[in-house]
């Protein structure tokens, strides 16, 4: 799995830090996303889905 | 809970029907039924506005989270088809400004991004324990205090006060001025006149607070808003919209969702034992979700406008078409949560979209979600007989309110 982030889009609404806590943060500065790891293992990829269903800003792209 | 829909969902006199429409009497905690036969029967469709406008009412989950996502759509409340939600709105709006909730991107962003970093999960999960001091001490006064007692005032609304407050570094003491433009802020008959001198004196307020905090900086959010003054990143009058958009969203609504929350709860027993005797996070981060979907307090549709064109479920909406996208049908739709007016404090709810959708989503929803799971996690498991001091017939709904809720909650143990 390979996920990708548009900052541009982001808002800092933190939804896939709730949802995939191990693979997305927010940066201290203005809360916006930060990937932590571009490359989830099989055992996150169901709460990377999640959290990119839940983005509001739809700023997460999930390739398997 | 069901009831006979008792209001015509169609045919009214202009051909489309009134929106919004009453809840029936004995289930105030389920959308209007007239409103659930729309979305069965005709899930897009036009409705009559309070000013004899026309929009259209959409009620699915996936096409209201495919409008509000979808930059075609316009949250500029002083765009000519924009739904105002009350009288004199646009013309306010355009003559004195405007929190950036109306407004688009870039300008949107620019302004949103200068406060996100506070509402970030770490921050929100710091305030945990300042948020649960609080609480407690609320639950030790009303414990001390007379019984029954109304549970609005002595603790719903109190809490999220004492945390905005604390939070923006506003004095606590001050909180009379901007509960009364907060009441005027979602109250749908609000006299324009009376509601433009409200905010007028708010905006005068919050001037002499950024006057405060550029002299003496504090640790707290207002201190952070003046300081991006001083840096040139925002005008003195972007400042002070923030500052009042800050004070004011986050208040109404928590209160709203800790009464009504508790109601729900108090009305389904076994749900509220679940939430009692749990020693799991988890657990009460669930009913959380599961409240916000089942109560979409924010009840009265996300109003935009259409810039271009838009195709959808069989329709066009074309550009300069209004429009009005209800969280509480979108929440309660069965294609995407099963038997949704049951409240399962168990299902996985977190899709929901009672903090909207789309780049206008809530910023402060981190921290509403801090407070109502010390909330939850701790009134009841306090005061374990808490029970309402009224018949569910006896309690005054905010049926008029943009934001739904109780105006009074009578308590006892």
């Amino acid at each position: 799995m390979k996920v990708t982030i548009d900052i541009d889009k982001c808002i800092g609404a933190g939804q896939c830090v709730l949802s995939a806590p191990d693979v997305f943060d927010q940066r201290d500065e203005d809360g916006l996303v930060v990937l932590i790891n571009p490359t989830p293992s099989a055992g996150q990829a169901a709460d990377v889905k999640h959290a990119a269903a839940l983005c509001p800003a739809q700023a997460i792209i999930v390739e398997d | 809970m069901t009831d006979t829909p008792t209001i015509p969902a169609r045919a009214t006199a202009s051909g489309f029907p009134d929106y919004p429409m009453p809840r029936a009497a004995r289930c105030p905690l389920d959308p209007a039924p007239g409103l659930r036969e729309l979305q069965v029967e005709v899930p897009i469709t036009k409705v009559r506005w309070w000013d004899g406008s026309t929009p259209w009412l959409i009620t699915g989950y996936a096409d209201h989270r495919a409008l509000l996502a979808d930059p075609r759509i316009s949250a500029d409340s002083t765009h000519p088809s924009h739904p105002p939600r009350a009288a004199g709105m646009r013309e306010g709006h355009q003559k004195h400004g405007r929190p950036f909730i109306r407004m688009d991107d870039p300008e949107h962003a620019r302004l949103r991004r200068t406060v996100t970093a506070p509402f970030s999960i770490k921050r929100a999960e710091a305030l945990r324990p300042a948020v649960q001091k609080m609480v407690d001490g609320l639950i030790d006064d009303l414990l001390a205090g007379p019984k029954p007692v109304d549970l609005v005032e002595a603790f719903a609304l109190a809490l999220p006060s004492l945390v905005i407050c604390e939070v923006l570094g506003v004095p606590y003491a001050d909180r009379g001025l901007f509960h009364e433009s907060s009441r005027l802020f979602v109250d749908r008959d609000a006299d324009p006149q009376q509601a433009a001198e409200a905010d007028q004196r708010l905006l005068g307020y919050l001037d002499r607070l950024i006057d405060e905090k550029l002299a003496s900086p504090g640790d707290d959010l207002m201190s952070e808003v003046a300081a991006r003054i001083e840096a040139g990143e925002l005008s003195r009058e972007e400042a002070r919209r923030v500052a009042q958009l800050l004070l004011l969203a986050g208040h109404d609504t928590t209160g709203n969702m800790i009464a009504l929350g508790t109601l729900a709860l108090l009305q389904h027993p076994d749900q509220l034992a679940i939430v009692r005797e749990t020693d799991d996070p988890a657990v009460i981060a669930r009913a959380v979700e599961e409240l916000l979907r089942y109560l979409s307090i924010v009840h009265v549709g996300h109003p935009r406008a259409a810039l271009e064109d838009i195709e959808i479920g069989g329709h066009v909406i074309r550009a300069g078409d209004g429009l009005l996208l209800p969280a509480e049908t979108a929440n309660r739709d069965p294609a995407v949560f099963a038997e949704p007016d049951r409240l399962d404090i168990t299902r996985d709810a977190r899709g929901h979209v009672a903090f909207a959708f789309g780049p206008h989503q809530c910023l402060g929803q981190n921290l509403a979600r801090v407070e109502l799971q010390v909330v939850y996690s701790t009134l009841y498991r306090r005061i374990p007989t808490l029970r309402l001091a009224t018949s569910l017939d006896q309690i005054p709904f905010k049926h008029d309110g943009l934001v739904y809720g109780v105006h009074k909650l009578p308590v006892t143990w």
